[in-house]
């Protein structure tokens, strides 16, 4: 095609001149793009940097280590022993069957563990360490270590956990840890971070429990590098935390193991005190569990026995059972007549073996009667007229605020799990509680320790070292944490504000109880003098006796399945002269006070001596019998202990 | 016009062509490529493979090429463009039938030795027939309808197919690269207003399309197009690319974390960053004044593309030149307003620093076509 030079011309001048504009353009939205990369890298630099940082660097939680318990001696109870748990990664290992097969011949694993592990490692990220065999060997471990190039992936690692070398003895105490649940989370409204570290362990009962502020210690941290998908490339720097603190009780373990021993299988409870300071010297619950099972993760097998066994292995019983306290009341009623001025030492009055009061005949556990009664006649054969007459004169309202007043119906506390408060009824809380109003036959029973009234062993261990020393002595479980004393001397301690003669009166019949050839407990006395005890038996009843049974005549406790038996139980504080431990033993189902009695001497014996007592202490009739009970428990405590070694 | 025309006497031959070849142009290439090199080595985590090796053989093959192509007349390439307009056409049919799966789209002919993307080629060879038809009209003829027409059509069957595969940035480098040829090439402003009318239209109809049976977008794309216009709203899902890429790229400050410092590509923050987002790691690397010295650089390739077009006096020759350049422009302001958030991701590369083998080779020859219209020059 032919064109004309000025067409050509003015075409090339327009394209010149469009060509200039478009490069113009383009050179102009370079400068916005300079622009915006100005706005972006420089105007915005700080914050766009500090969304990088948060990016790039995750801050990770060391597990502080978790504080250890100590008894009044400072022997521990709760420690902390390295766990070697065996990982493998699954990036690392590459046939991971093939290297599970070679670690097996090994080491021994556990199917259902490798089964959970095999599970978690398809499931999570392939670079995370997933725990294949925990609680191993330092021997395994080591021969695990050694063969380590045959086992690409698989890494040996140590930890720290929680070993209570003493099993069953505080089970019920400390209570024991374990991995944190989602219900525990959500029963926290900001939980500290840690326990969002995966196996990371709280206390779940028991003083571990109420205690894990002082116990969990402070998270220490490391920044760690990760990449988009969180694997960790190096680690930054690391702030190591703060362990947790040392906790030391008041408790004695020799004595509180002796005591799990002498309870054995009986389904009771014991508590020893000091009675001038308050300090729990023992406090058990029988039968026990072995706390280390729960650590470890109970099997359902295990966990089933437990709950499914009639004895409730896990019931706190020492402060979370409450029983009728029985005759053990029976001070209270006496004192606070005492302080109402009802009575003096020579008052009597007259046991025909029954009291009728408006229409309703309450009987004496003696079907004879016991004729007339002083106050210590009474609380020494534990006559139930002499304190019916004193409830109807007294009444229940002053009566209750002398329970009160020694401990019962308190909650008491002491960082134990389900602290019971029990119960002293008062005319308002029957009325707020029962649908009927209080009747004058509720008194009566209250003034025996039966019908509403509930006591915990703990509570009569409290009421027991109150009578005791005079003073309203608080029980302490915590003597210091991390070295500093917790505990509150013994002239710190307020004054029970009760005459001082009254309780020298109370005193002097619970000295007869067990001294006193009538009295209920003088089979189960002890004769040296610097170290007699003075108690109070008692007999719960747990089923009401009908007219029709009385008439036939009472069926005998051993006659009556278990279940269904009169609850044992003793409260006593020794040397009567210069009272130094307050006791109370409950045997449930015991069949009556005579199974509470044997076991209170003897923890009472064994406390005031520090270990196993003399025989001499005993009358000479028991001697044998209590000779060969201290072999037997002497060898169960050496085998259990061996047991233990073996096992950790 | 013919070969004749040209007084061929004042066009080197043989071998004194190559000291006429626009020397500081290519000096400008390689200084382009080599901070791609350099980025590649860094983010494959300071080694030369699998990226910054294989990339500087390509580049060094697209520079023999380049060289190549020089060496044979402008006026070659000219009589040829319709032919290699057409040859592109086909292949590009061609993926469309048999191309593989790749990245839920169809893009690449296996060759063997090399995957060729035609939408690639076809980014050249349009802008030469678009330049050698506007050589061929008479410019009288330039505004009239039915000339304008025609180019529109030879602009929008490749658009169309390669929209199709589909890709949405090619697409767009596509169409923008051909209005820019017929732009130049002189079509009255009224054409180009008209044009702008109907891509807002356009515009309108792709979101009003949605949801619906004619649907003219993929649901990927429109949740591209939703995450450009509002990133945080899903920063960990489909958001993720422009937050993390623009994360990357302010903290990289004033002069960057340094060489191999950068810690959001390091640690794979980033997606594909040898790829599409390979300026992030630049601009993370040596900050505010490594991403505008480049920035710099690709300006100094446009203008040196620009300046040799505008001595040129042959129309083809300034008209494909400036094309080439306008295509080029295209690619990297795409690309970059892409990982600064101003642009949807489209997925277009960073021209001759991404990874990827035939936009390097179809770059390289689109330079040496722009090299043989700067040595046959009328002079």
């Amino acid at each position: 095609m032919k064109r004309t030079a000025a067409e050509t011309a003015a075409s090339n001048a327009r394209m010149t001149r469009r060509g200039i504009l478009l490069g113009g353009a383009q050179l102009g939205f370079m400068g916005l793009l300079g622009l915006r990369m100005r706005y972006l890298q420089v105007d915005q630099a700080d914050e766009f940097r500090l969304l990088a940082e948060e990016n790039r660097i995750n801050i990770r939680l060391i597990a502080p280590a978790r504080g250890e318990i100590f008894d009044r001696n400072g022997v521990i109870i709760a420690a902390n022993e390295p766990s070697y748990r065996i990982t493998i990664v699954r990036e690392d290992a590459g046939n991971v069957e093939e290297v599970i097969a070679r670690l097996s011949t090994l080491i021994e694993l556990d199917d259902a563990a490798l089964n959970r592990a095999m599970t978690e490692m398809k499931r999570s990220a392939p670079f995370l360490p997933v725990a294949v065999a925990e609680r191993i060997s330092w021997e395994e471990m080591s021969r695990v270590a050694v063969n380590a190039p045959a086992l690409p992936g698989v890494t040996p690692e140590v930890g720290l956990s929680r070993l209570y070398p003493h099993g069953p003895d505080f089970a019920h105490v400390i209570g024991y840890v374990g991995p944190v649940s989602d219900y525990d989370l959500s029963k926290i409204d900001d939980p500290d971070q840690l326990l969002l570290i995966p196996r990371f362990q709280i206390g779940k009962v028991g003083l571990e429990a109420k205690r894990e502020d002082k116990l969990r210690g402070k998270a220490g941290t490391k920044r760690v590098e990760v990449n988009a998908v969180g694997r960790v490339m190096r680690e930054l720097d690391r702030r190591e935390g703060q362990p947790g603190d040392d906790l030391q009780l008041t408790v004695d373990q020799k004595l509180q193991s002796y005591i799990q021993a002498r309870l054995g299988e009986e389904s009771a409870a014991a508590v020893v005190m000091d009675c001038n300071t308050g300090e729990i010297l023992a406090i058990n619950s029988a039968p026990s569990f072995d706390p280390n099972l729960f650590v470890r993760g109970i099997s359902v097998a295990d966990y089933s026995a437990l709950t499914e066994n009639d004895h409730r292995p896990l019931a706190t019983k020492s402060v979370q059972g409450t029983y009728p306290p029985g005759s053990t009341f029976k001070m209270v009623v006496a004192l606070s007549a005492l302080e109402a001025g009802t009575i003096d030492s020579k008052t009597t009055h007259w046991c025909p073996g029954h009291l009728q009061v408006s229409n309703r005949r309450f009987h004496c556990w003696k079907r004879g009667g016991h004729g007339h009664m002083n106050l210590e006649t009474a609380l020494r054969e534990s006559c139930d007229v002499y304190f019916y007459e004193l409830a109807l004169e007294v009444g229940i309202e002053k009566i209750t605020n002398m329970a009160n007043r020694l401990g019962l119906g308190v909650k008491h506390g002491i960082p134990m799990s389900a602290v019971a408060g029990g119960l002293t009824p008062t005319k308002e809380w029957k009325a707020r509680n029962r649908d009927t109003p209080w009747v004058i036959g509720d008194t009566v029973n209250a003034s025996i320790g039966q019908g509403f009234v509930l006591a915990s062993p703990l509570q009569l261990a409290v009421m027991s070292a109150r009578l005791a020393s005079g003073k309203a002595v608080e029980p302490t479980l915590v003597k210091s944490i991390n070295g500093i004393d917790q505990t509150v001397p013994a002239e710190d301690v307020p004054d029970l504000d009760v005459n001082p003669n009254h309780l020298r009166m109370v005193r002097q019949a619970m000295f007869a109880v067990s001294n006193h050839r009538k009295g209920t407990a003088y089979s189960q006395r002890i004769i040296m003098d610097e170290y007699r005890l003075a108690g109070k038996t008692g007999t719960s009843q747990v089923r009401n006796i009908t007219a029709a049974e009385r008439r036939a005549g009472v069926i005998r406790n051993e006659d009556l399945p278990w279940g269904r038996r009169d609850h044992g139980l003793f409260v006593n504080f020794a040397p009567y002269d210069n009272p130094r431990i307050a006791v109370a033993v409950i045997v449930e189902h015991g069949g009556g006070s005579s199974a509470a009695t044997p076991i209170a001497r003897d923890i009472t014996l064994q406390a005031l001596f520090n270990g196993d007592p003399p025989l001499e202490a005993y009358p000479s009739k028991d001697r044998g019998r209590i000779r060969s009970q201290q072999e037997r428990l002497r060898q169960e405590y050496l085998a259990r202990q061996s047991n233990d070694r073996g096992r950790a | 016009m013919s070969y004749l025309e040209h007084s061929v006497k004042s066009v080197p031959s043989g071998f004194r062509k190559i000291l006429h070849l626009n020397w500081a142009l290519i000096l400008l290439l390689i200084a382009v490529s080599s901070v791609g090199f350099l980025m590649l080595y860094s983010v494959a985590g300071g080694s030369f493979s699998p990226w910054a090796e294989a990339q500087m053989k390509r580049f060094l093959m697209g520079l023999v090429l380049m060289f190549g192509i020089a060496m044979v007349p402008i006026w070659f390439w000219r009589n040829v463009s319709g032919v290699l307009y057409l040859g592109s056409l086909v292949l590009l049919v061609l993926v469309e039938i048999m191309g593989s799966v790749q990245m839920g789209a169809q893009r690449w002919i296996d060759l063997g030795f090399m995957r060729l993307q035609p939408s690639e080629l076809m980014k050249i060879t349009l802008v030469m027939f678009l330049a050698a038809y506007y050589d061929w009209l008479p410019a009288k003829k330039t505004s009239r309808p039915f000339w304008i027409i025609l180019p529109i059509v030879i602009i929008l069957v490749p658009t169309f197919l390669v929209l199709r595969q589909p890709d949405l940035g090619t697409a767009l480098l596509l169409l923008m690269g051909g209005a820019m040829v017929i732009f130049i090439a002189g079509v009255h402003w009224a054409y180009f207003a008209v044009v702008f009318a109907m891509g807002i239209g356009l515009v309108t109809a792709v979101f009003q399309s949605r949801g619906q049976s004619w649907q003219l977008l993929k649901d990927y794309q429109y949740r591209r197009i939703d995450t450009f216009l509002d990133p945080a709203s899903d920063p960990l899902g489909a958001g993720y690319h422009i937050t993390q890429s623009k994360i990357a790229l302010g903290s990289g400050g004033w002069t960057g974390r340094g060489f191999m410092q950068g810690t959001q590509t390091r640690l794979n923050f980033l997606p594909e960053k040898h790829t599409d987002f390979i300026f992030t790691t630049l601009a993370e690397e040596f900050g505010f004044l490594g991403a505008v010295s480049l920035l710099a650089l690709y300006a100094l390739v446009i203008v040196f593309c620009v300046a040799s077009a505008l001595q040129n006096k042959d129309r083809f020759s300034a008209l494909m030149t400036m094309g080439i350049a306008g295509t080029f422009f295209l690619f990297f302001a795409v690309n970059m307003s892409m990982v600064m958030g101003m642009a949807p991701v489209v997925g277009v590369p960073l021209p001759l620093v991404s990874y990827g083998g035939s936009a390097m080779l179809v770059l390289m020859v689109a330079f040496g076509m722009v090299q043989s219209a700067h040595v046959h020059r009328p002079r």
